[in-house]
């Protein structure tokens, strides 16, 4: 009788092992899930966000060049409806006015439509154009517009230092079409829940660039935002940094500052 | 450099900019018209002043942006204007905006059917892009359903056109001092008109009426039969524009019928823009475009070059730190074989100098043709504008 139970228990545990090991990818595939969904539900609530920010260039011959823009954001609190947002550039100066409207998807392709002050005309343009550089940034236009947490197939890879802070480590596969990654990987710190640093691997598997998230900064309504984020091309030696001013929540901004017809009248 | 002092939120913004552009045009063959001025190289200068203003509610706007013109060679190039000189009040997504302002309506590259709410600047340039500042009271309402405006425009601005000593020119001259209008109300009646736009999905829509005075002049032989008079016929246009946006193609579509001066006629322009996103693995977009004009209207009524075209273009974005783009196209008449070449190249230097180039060439029209009076003004355009 001994002999058997302790057969059988050991049985049982070989059994409970295979399964473990077999759950195993599907348990970090959900841990991978909730970290990125806890991260992104720490923004959950902040309604509308007006914020001006300088992008600034580097060549790697250390050419400098410096746009100011200002970025307008309609939260949507469904997981399953992407944000509305509005990009207006101030500089250079001979594109003063010009404005990118998006109302982000999740894996339909995004609307977008722009503004040309020259004209005065609104275009309708196609958002197939993921992974092309955003004004001639480091930033494609997938890492620029509005990140949403249902584009992407998460897998929790580990735990590892990142400053001073602890960061949960995350694989993650956009979901999307066109996207120029074939996969990214992300530190999430296990304090804050925030990104500290992205990095994007090209359709060839390759590095291609990494984002630094810095300066984070806790505003009255909860939400973090970093104020500095650096994307640094390693195959170019381009880098492309964003330095925000502080971050405006609760302007009263509605559905109405997202719509095309608004774009001829934003100055 | 002001503008970066704009003040935003809790108090009333001002924002100034300015630019000037120095611009030369050179003529590669000898003029072909008496008149016309006989050296290759043509002048100008050009300054635009940018104030704006808007109250600490952000529920008023103003704008006033002054326009002026100096041509070395052709005065009636020369020009003063107020591109844009209003006020507009917001209030429950409606507003109301009067005084002088410059609205674009449509889809297409090649031509331009469907805006007819300003005045085209002719004598600045053949592509028809330049315009006026229209006087108007626009009341604008933004609905879930799409956006509605209504355009009173009480003061007709004349189209601009070469002088004696300019090319690009037919051999008579526009008299632009001794217009004709068919109401008689001149240059005061008050022209209306209606605009819806919005989009489902991948389609974006814009249906418009016009009424009023036509903004093409049919330019007819002086009594004495030494210019050309402008006559403004009182006209009402019906347009239609669409564009249905799928993956990195963009499919256009403009129409028009306009109850004109002899007739009833449609006119049509459609195509497609495909673009290869970074192409050959580069950051660099190039884009394909195919525009085709079709235009109805008899010989009676104002002369147009788009009757029966194919427009067949190129875009090049190098989408890096200057914007460089070149946008290379050829247009061909299937009825004249009349040919239009154009390049249009452009490129920020530094922070504030943009330089362009055009290039543009007539070719292959016979003195029967509309471009024939073009057929040796083949030039190539330098441009350099400093942006303040």
């Amino acid at each position: 009788m001994k002999l058997k139970t302790i057969t059988s228990t050991a049985l049982l545990l070989v059994f409970a092992v295979s399964l473990a090991e077999r759950a195993d990818a599907a348990t970090l595939d959900e841990k991978g899930f909730e970290i990125a969904a806890r991260s992104d539900r720490t923004d959950v609530g902040f309604g509308e966000s007006e914020v001006e920010l300088k992008m600034v260039l580097h060549n790697a011959a250390g050419q400098e060049a410096t746009r100011s823009l200002r970025i307008s954001t309609l939260e949507k609190p469904d997981e399953s409806v992407g944000d509305k947002s509005l990009v207006f550039f101030n500089t250079p100066r001979d594109i003063e006015g010009t404005a990118l409207l998006s109302h982000a998807k999740i894996l339909d392709p995004d609307d977008q439509w722009l503004y040309l002050p020259a004209l005065k005309r609104v275009k309708r343009i196609s958002s197939s154009n993921k992974s092309g550089p955003f004004v001639g940034s480091e930033f494609a236009f997938e890492d620029f517009t509005a990140i949403e947490l249902n584009k992407f197939e998460y897998t929790f890879i580990g735990v590892e230092e990142c400053d001073d802070l602890q960061c949960d480590v995350l694989e993650r596969l956009p979901r999307y079409e066109n996207s120029g990654y074939t996969k990214q990987i992300a530190w999430v710190d296990q304090t804050d829940f925030q990104i500290r640093k992205v990095e994007f691997y090209d359709r060839r598997g390759d590095l291609l660039k990494v984002l630094e998230l810095k300066d984070y900064r806790l505003y009255e309504n909860g939400v973090w935002r970093a104020h500095l984020l650096s994307m640094s091309n390693v195959q170019t030696n381009k880098d492309t940094d964003l330095v925000y001013d502080d971050f405006k929540f609760g302007s009263g901004l509605t559905e109405d500052d997202f719509v095309k017809g608004r774009l001829s009248r934003l100055r | 450099m002001l503008s970066a002092l704009s003040v935003k939120a809790d108090e009333a913004s001002w924002d100034f900019s300015a630019n000037v552009d120095l611009q030369s045009r050179i003529f590669v063959q000898d003029a072909l018209w008496p008149g016309q001025e006989s050296r290759s190289g043509q002048l100008s200068i050009a300054a635009t002043a940018d104030i704006r203003w808007r109250n600490a509610a952000r529920n008023q706007r103003a704008s006033f942006i002054p326009y002026f013109r100096w041509d070395e060679a052709d005065s009636e190039r020369s020009l003063i204007d107020l591109r844009e000189a209003y006020w507009a009040l917001e209030a429950n997504s409606f507003e109301l905006l009067v005084g002088a302002n410059t609205v674009f309506w449509g889809v297409t590259e090649t031509v331009h059917l469907v805006d007819i709410i300003n005045q085209t600047d002719g004598a600045a340039d053949i592509d028809g892009e330049e315009k006026l500042g229209q006087p108007m009271v626009n009341l604008e309402a933004q609905r879930d359903w799409g956006l509605v405006g209504l355009y009173v425009l009480p003061y007709f601005r004349e189209r601009t056109f070469a002088g004696v000593d300019g090319r690009l020119r037919a051999p008579l001259v526009v008299d632009t001092d001794h217009p004709v209008y068919q109401s008689s109300r001149e240059q005061n009646h008050v022209d209306v008109a209606l605009r819806y736009s919005h989009y489902v999905g991948d389609v974006d829509i814009g249906l418009s009426l016009f009424s009023g005075t036509s903004r093409e002049p049919r330019l007819l032989p002086s009594i004495d039969g030494t210019s050309l008079l402008p006559h403004y016929d009182q006209i009402d246009q019906f347009g239609l524009d669409l564009q249905y946006t799928h993956d990195a193609w963009l499919w256009k579509l403009e129409a028009i019928v306009r109850d004109g001066f002899s007739e009833t006629f449609a006119a049509a322009v459609g195509g497609f823009e495909y673009t290869f996103y970074q192409a050959r693995n580069s950051s660099s977009d190039v884009g394909l475009l195919i525009e085709i004009q079709y235009d109805g209207r008899n010989e009676l009524e104002p002369i147009t070059t788009a009757d029966n075209d194919v427009f067949v273009g190129a875009r090049l974005a190098l989408n890096d730190i200057q914007d460089t783009a070149v946008l290379v196209g050829v247009g061909y008449d299937v009825d004249t074989n009349e040919t239009f070449f154009n390049v249009e190249a452009d490129r920020r230097i530094g922070d504030n100098l943009v330089l362009e180039v055009r290039a543009r060439v007539f070719s292959g029209a016979t003195p029967q043709n509309a471009t024939y009076a073009l057929s040796r003004d083949d030039y190539i355009q330098l441009q350099l504008s400093r942006y303040f």
